[in-house]
C-alpha cells in the first residue's frame, strides 16, 4: 500500500518514538493519521499497519473496534459531530442535535447519499465552557446557535440556506 | 485570541502567558522566564527536586487529587530499567476544558514539566497522551518540542549538562476510558484501552512495563513555577492541605462561563456570583457539579459556606474532581440531566468489568424509561441499589464515576422522579412492552 509522502514521513517518525521491540505502540496514531488521508479503516490498511508494526490483523480489528473515532467505513467529507453531554445540553445541544437530523434527514453515524456530510452525536469534546459545541473533522466550533448552526450546513453543503 | 475574558479574582500562575502575543513560541516563553526552573533543576539532586514538589502541596489535578510529590518518590531510581514521562492529556470528563488551554498558549511550560519530572527520577523519554479530538493541539505541541530540540532544551547533552530526554506527542482515538491511567497505558502500548490491576502501580509498573510518572496536564504545567519560585510560595498560595491555584471551568447556566485560575479554597458562592457573573437570567441554583459528572452533585443549600478545596468537598461527600463546573439553575430537569450522564458512561464503559458494564447499560435503559414517562415507582429505588452495587467493584474508577452522580441525584432530587410518575407517556411510546421490571 503506498500513501502520500507527508504520512509517510509520519509513519516513519511514529515508529521512531517507541522503545525498541514496542512498535505496536504506533498503531493507533497510523491508524488516525491513515484515516485522515483515506477516510477510513480499510481491510487493506488494517493489513499493512498490522505488517509495519509486525502484529497481524485480527490483533489491530481487536484494538480499533474499540476507539469510537476510528471508522470501518468512509464518513462524509465533513463529519459533523455535535455534543449533548452535560454542559451541552444545559445550553441547547440536545435541540442542535435535533435541529441537525432534521435538516439533512440523517441520524446518528449516518451519511449524506452524496458523501458530502455526515452526523454524530457526540460525549464530550472539550469545550464545556464555550457550550454548545460542535466539531466538524476536526474543527471546533463554540457557543452555537440554530442560526449559526443552519448556516454551517449550508456551507458544509454549499447551497443557499433555503436548500438545507 | 483567548476563548474567554480573565476574571480580575484570577491568581495567574500557570496561566499568566495566556494572552501574550505568541504565547506559544519559545522565544515569548524564554522572555518570560521560561526554562529558568529546568535551569535551576538541573543544579539540584532528584531529591531536592521531589522535596520541593512536595513542599508545594501540588495534589493530582486530573481528579484524584493524589500528592504529586509523593507519587514522584515511588518510582525507584535505582531500578535498571529505563523509567519514563507519560503526560495524560486526554481530558474527557465532562465539564472540564482546561488543559486544553495549557498546551494551545502555553506549550513550552509543559514540556519544562516534563524535564524536571525526567530529573527527578531519570527518565529519558516522556510521552503526552493526546485525545483524538483535540488534533490541532498536536500540530502546536509538535512545533513547540521541534523548537526545544533547535534550541537545546532537549535532546542529547541539554545545556551542555550531558543529561538527555526526548519528547513526543501521542494520539488517541477517542475513548473515555484511556484518561484512566492504567488503561492509558495499555492504550499507549497499541491495545485497547482497558484498565490494569493495580498493584503495581504505574511508579513501579507503568508505561512498557517500566517505572513511570504519570500526571495531568495541569500537574506537570504547575512544576516551573514550584521550582522556579519556591515549593513554599505555590503552597501558601492555597489552603493547608492543598497548595496553589486550580484552573476552574465553569460551564452550564451561568452568565460568564469559561476557564478560570483560582487559588485553591476559594468560596463558590464568590466563585458563580463574581467569577462567573452569577446565574443564567437573574434565575436561582439548583445544583452544582463542582469537578466533572464524575462528582457526586451538590444542592444550592450544600453550597453554602463551601469552598473550591479537595477536603471541603470531601467534607460534603463529593470531590474536587478536575475542575470542571457544572451550574444548573431552578428550572433543570434532574431525571433528564441524570439520563445523559448514565448515557455518557454506558457509552464509555470499556466492558471489562462486569458490575459497570451491565449496570451502566441497565441504568441507561431504566432512566430512558423513566425520562419516556414510562417510569413505575419501583424504579426510584431499583435506580440507587443498582448503582450503589457498583461502588467499589470495579478494577477502574469508572464504575464509581456513574454510580456517585446518580446516586446523589436520586436522593437528593427524589421529588422530581416522584413528579415524573404523574406524567403520561408520549402516544407513540404508550404501548411499547418495556414494563419488564414489577
Amino acid at each position: 500500500m503506498t500513501f502520500s509522502t507527508e504520512l509517510e514521513a509520519k509513519f516513519a517518525r511514529l515508529l521512531a518514538s517507541y522503545p525498541p521491540g514496542r512498535q505496536r505502540s504506533a498503531m493507533i496514531p497510523m491508524l488516525m493519521f491513515a484515516q485522515d488521508e483515506l477516510g477510513c479503516v480499510s481491510a487493506e490498511l488494517v493489513n499493512e499497519v498490522a505488517r509495519r508494526i509486525g502484529v497481524t490483523p485480527v490483533q489491530v480489528e481487536e484494538v480499533l473496534t474499540y476507539y469510537s473515532m476510528l471508522h470501518r467505513k468512509p464518513l462524509g467529507k465533513a463529519h459533523v459531530q455535535v455534543c449533548t453531554n452535560i454542559s451541552c445540553l444545559l445550553t441547547g445541544g440536545a435541540e442542535l442535535w435535533e435541529q441537525a437530523c432534521s435538516r439533512l434527514g440523517i441520524g446518528h453515524k449516518e451519511v449524506l447519499p452524496d458523501g458530502s456530510i455526515s452526523l454524530e452525536e457526540v460525549e464530550c469534546i472539550g469545550a464545556c465552557s464555550w457550550a454548545p459545541a460542535i466539531q466538524v473533522n476536526y474543527q471546533f466550533h463554540h457557543f452555537v446557535t440554530p442560526e449559526k448552526l443552519d448556516r454551517l450546513l449550508a456551507s458544509l453543503r454549499n447551497e443557499n440556506p433555503h436548500a438545507v | 485570541m483567548l476563548y474567554n475574558e480573565p476574571s480580575p479574582l484570577e491568581i495567574k500562575v500557570l496561566t499568566r502567558r495566556f494572552g501574550l502575543p505568541n504565547s506559544a513560541h519559545i522565544d515569548t516563553y524564554l522572555a518570560t522566564d521560561g526554562y529558568k526552573a529546568l535551569r535551576k533543576a538541573l543544579e539540584m539532586t532528584p531529591k531536592d527536586i521531589i522535596e520541593e514538589v512536595k513542599v508545594s502541596n501540588l495534589r493530582g489535578r486530573g481528579g484524584a487529587g493524589f500528592p504529586v510529590g509523593m507519587k514522584w518518590s515511588f518510582v525507584p531510581r535505582d531500578s535498571p530499567k529505563p523509567k519514563y514521562i507519560v503526560v495524560n492529556a486526554d481530558e474527557s470528563e465532562p465539564g472540564t476544558c482546561k488543559d486544553r488551554l495549557l498546551m494551545e498558549f502555553d506549550p513550552h511550560q509543559l514540556i519544562e514539566g516534563m524535564l524536571i519530572g525526567a530529573l527527578a527520577v531519570d527518565a529519558h523519554a516522556g510521552y503526552i497522551y493526546i485525545r483524538g479530538e483535540y488534533r490541532y493541539l498536536i500540530d502546536i505541541l509538535d512545533k513547540a518540542i521541534a523548537e526545544a530540540y533547535e534550541r537545546g532544551y532537549l535532546g542529547r547533552n541539554i545545556l551542555g549538562t550531558g543529561f538527555h530526554f526526548d519528547a513526543y506527542t501521542h494520539t488517541g482515538a477517542g475513548a473515555y476510558e484511556c484518561g484512566e491511567e492504567s488503561a492509558l497505558l495499555e492504550s499507549l502500548e497499541g491495545k485497547r484501552g482497558v484498565p490494569r490491576i493495580r498493584p503495581p502501580f504505574p511508579a513501579v509498573v507503568g508505561a512498557f512495563q517500566c517505572p513511570t510518572i504519570l500526571n495531568n496536564v495541569e500537574s506537570f504545567c504547575a512544576v516551573p513555577p514550584i521550582i522556579r519560585d519556591g515549593g513554599k510560595a505555590f503552597a501558601d498560595l492555597g489552603v493547608p492541605k492543598a497548595g496553589g491555584t486550580k484552573l476552574t471551568c465553569l460551564s452550564g447556566h451561568i452568565n460568564k462561563p469559561g476557564v478560570y485560575e483560582l487559588p485553591l479554597g476559594f468560596p463558590v458562592d464568590k466563585m458563580i456570583q463574581e467569577v462567573g457573573g452569577g446565574i443564567r437570567g437573574g434565575k436561582k441554583l439548583k445544583a452544582f457539579i463542582p469537578g466533572g459528572s464524575s462528582c457526586p452533585v451538590l444542592t444550592a443549600a450544600e453550597c453554602e459556606g463551601l469552598t473550591m478545596d479537595y477536603d471541603a468537598m470531601a467534607a460534603r461527600k463529593t470531590m474536587l474532581g478536575s475542575g470542571g463546573v457544572v451550574i444548573m439553575d431552578q428550572d433543570t430537569d434532574m431525571v433528564k440531566a441524570a439520563l445523559r450522564i448514565m448515557r455518557f458512561y454506558a457509552h464509555e464503559s470499556c466492558g471489562w468489568c462486569i458490575p459497570c458494564r451491565e449496570g451502566t447499560a441497565w441504568l441507561r435503559k431504566i432512566l430512558q424509561r423513566f425520562s419516556d414517562g414510562l417510569g413505575v415507582r419501583g424504579d426510584i429505588n431499583l435506580i440507587g441499589e443498582l448503582a450503589k452495587n457498583m461502588l467499589g467493584r470495579t478494577f477502574c474508577p469508572l464504575g464509581d464515576a456513574a454510580a456517585l452522580p446518580t446516586i446523589s441525584i436520586v436522593e437528593k432530587f427524589r421529588d422530581e422522579f416522584e413528579a415524573y410518575l404523574t406524567r403520561q407517556p408520549p402516544p407513540s411510546r404508550a404501548e411499547e412492552p418495556l414494563r419488564v421490571i414489577a
